[in-house]
């Protein structure tokens, strides 16, 4: 404990560099800007600018600078969502369609400033929360998964897929089709144990197979963008500003939600570390928070109760996916995805041992995301009416500049113009998937760990000649594998539960 | 463009499932029928290199024949507008040009091409005045040339107008 503390002192340090702030406020500045523009995500977001910092993180201590850059840019397009959810009722973000029910209503009220203060300073309060559990479980948890060997890895990954289809609100079939498009698309190329081509059929451009990045930037971006512009080429929206008055005031009330928060922030760290994501737990709390509170039923009027469940969810389980990112090697959400393959590219192997051999990043990491939070709030209540602004240029305008900005980030991925072929594929995937409720989440998830879910497979397979028993052998991985298939019958279960109950 | 005709159905849920499964569904025969070339199955010294792929093809062929049926079956849910003709109208005037633009980035360099892209797009569907579609969409190109190739030294594809002006 004594020791952790340290560790984290020492990553303020590394973290509070002048360098490092600065890349910290560009990264937040960015990631609001982001998280307003419609097809510009988290995800997508950081998957386009991950190959900008190859160049940075070549300098030494340059990869913390470029985690710090990418994980604000999280931060930020967390905060940035709520900024449209509550003016225009479009969620920039899918984490914030529940901010939407009630933020609206208040925003049509006049209390859009209140709204707003609420929605971000619950923001910050579910990340903090989140952080702190980073900062004291994520020691422990990397200690202990220092003794894992291949089936253990394997029953964390089945536990994660798994976790997918028992919490999605997603038709679970689709949901299984969508993970297992995933696996197969990762699985084109060659064979990570024997070296096999497969599934090229003789094509050198599917060699390497299917770049995750291209993936993202055209399921998230090009699809979020055709999907936007079903809704016509015009926002409508209210205005806000936000002033020392308001945000004082809003603050004094803040109190009164403490019930709601702390419930919020149980139900956002539980869902980002075990896979959820930030979508559904967003919506999940907001709906306990109905339940609980005793003005329940006004809830959807405008209540600021009901934008403070959905933010403080959304922000604490966006937070604490990274938990299992660090420690596991296992990402909690897409975007995690996206930090997790940055780190595979910078050279770092994400897993326990990083907290043994790179605990500059790690400490430097955690500790940015005090600083990156608080930093993140203070931007937000300031810039509100600038970050608004952005949404009032035309669609007309923004939609093809959004569009040769994911042109660009599919493009520097490999230096290819076929990556941004694929793109527009998986755009057009992307819109189809997600008109018909096929998530999209596991899909990409899938690809970034196919290769390792495979291998780690194949070596259990290869220890224990063939049987299946060994995902059984001892406590620990027999525990993870009955929990995954608990979670993956869950459908199945829950539809038998309400077929005895005769409903 | 009317109102009756532009929310006039051009798809149903039922269509649009069923032609997404399907597609699906092929693709998991693609999977499931290069992972048997390989051989799918134990051979002395471990799984074969299709072992993992051939499962993962034959699940994405069982979900998705029960997604296929589940949406024959569907009743009013299956009828609903999956998407109305003006909606569809308003996609394909942003996808059609995009594809355009993406096969043109090859040779015309994405600058010249995303000037083109941006102009077309302010001109014809926000009908702005000449000066600000020009304006726009070369401060577009040069920002972009100056975060890319100045600051972050990240080369992107070029064409004959980058040689002409000595960029490339």
């Amino acid at each position: 404990m004594i020791d952790d503390f340290q560790s984290l002192m020492h990553g303020f340090a590394v973290a509070l560099t002048l360098k490092n702030m600065m890349f910290m406020l560009i990264g937040i500045v960015l990631g609001v800007i982001i998280g307003v523009l419609p097809g510009l995500g988290g995800a997508n977001g950081v998957a386009i600018l991950l190959p900008l910092t190859f160049s940075m993180a070549q300098v030494p201590g340059g990869t913390t600078t470029a985690i710090i850059l990418l994980s604000c840019i999280y931060w930020g397009a967390l905060f940035g969502g709520a900024i449209t959810s509550v003016l225009f009722n479009i969620p920039g973000e899918p984490w914030s369609v529940a901010t939407t029910f009630d933020g609206y209503p208040l925003a049509q009220q006049g209390r859009a400033g209140a709204a707003l203060t609420a929605a971000f300073t619950s923001s910050f309060v579910g990340a903090l929360v989140a952080v702190l559990v980073i900062t004291f479980l994520a020691p422990v948890v990397a200690n202990f998964a220092l003794e894992f060997g291949p089936p253990e890895f394997f029953a964390v990954y089945l536990l994660t897929f798994c976790a997918f289809v028992g919490m999605s609100k997603e038709p679970p079939f689709k949901t299984i089709a969508s993970m297992m498009l995933g696996f197969a698309l990762a699985a084109v190329g060659t064979d990570p144990v024997t070296g096999t081509l497969r599934l090229t059929f003789g094509s050198i451009r599917l060699l390497n197979g299917f770049d995750f990045l291209v993936a993202v930037i055209g399921l998230f971006g090009i699809g979020e963008i055709l999907l936007t512009l079903e809704e016509g080429l015009a926002f409508k929206g209210a205005s806000a500003r936000i002033n020392l008055g308001v945000v004082l005031e809003t603050w004094k009330e803040l109190p009164r939600y403490w019930a709601t928060s702390l419930r919020s922030s149980i139900v956002g760290c539980f869902m980002g570390i075990v896979p959820g994501g930030a979508t559904p737990a967003s919506f999940m709390s907001y709906g306990v928070a109905r339940r609980f509170s005793p003005d329940g039923d006004k809830f959807g009027s405008g209540k600021v109760e009901g934008v403070v469940a959905p933010e403080t969810a959304a922000h604490a389980a966006g937070t604490s996916a990274l938990l299992p990112m660090i420690t596991l090697g296992v990402p909690g959400s897409p975007t995690a995805a996206v930090l997790l393959g940055g780190l595979l590219i910078w050279g770092l192997q994400p897993g326990p041992l990083l907290f043994v051999e790179q605990k500059d990043f790690v400490w430097g990491l955690i500790a940015s995301m005090y600083l990156g939070n608080i930093a993140g709030l203070i931007v937000v209540l300031t810039c509100v009416p600038l970050f608004a602004a952005i949404l009032r240029v035309p669609f007309s305008v923004i939609a093809p500049i959004i569009i040769v900005i994911c042109a660009i980030g599919a493009y520097t991925v490999h230096n290819s113009v076929f990556d941004v072929w694929m793109m527009v594929v998986f755009g057009v995937a992307g819109y189809l998937f997600k008109k018909l409720q096929y998530p999209l989440a596991p899909l990409v998830l899938a690809i970034v760990l196919g290769d390792n879910a495979e291998s780690s497979f194949r070596q259990a397979m290869l220890v224990s000649q063939g049987d299946m028993l060994i995902f059984f052998a001892n406590k620990l991985v027999g525990t993870m594998t009955v929990l995954a298939l608990l979670l993956l019958s869950w459908p199945l279960i829950s539809w038998l539960i309400a077929k005895a109950r005769g409903r | 463009m009317s109102e009756s005709s532009g929310e006039r159905p051009a798809l149903r849920y039922r269509a649009a499932e069923l032609g997404v499964a399907a597609g699906f569904f092929a693709l998991g025969a693609v999977v499931i029928f290069d992972s048997v070339r390989l051989g799918a199955r134990w051979a002395e010294d471990g799984p074969q290199p299709g072992y993992f792929p051939f499962y993962l093809g034959a699940i994405i062929c069982a979900a998705s024949a029960i997604t296929f049926v589940l949406a024959l079956i569907s009743g009013e849910a299956g009828r609903r507008t999956f998407v109305e003709v003006g909606q569809l109208k308003l996609v394909l005037s942003v996808l059609v040009p995009s594809v355009v633009f993406v096969a043109v980035v090859g040779w015309l360099g994405i600058y010249l091409a995303g000037f083109l892209f941006v102009a077309f797009f302010m001109r014809w569907l926000g009908k702005y005045a000449w000066w600000k579609v020009v304006a726009v969409a070369l401060g577009n190109s040069v920002a972009f040339y100056l975060v890319f190739e100045v600051w972050f030294l990240v080369p992107l594809p070029k064409g004959f107008l980058e040689r002409l002006l000595g960029l490339d």
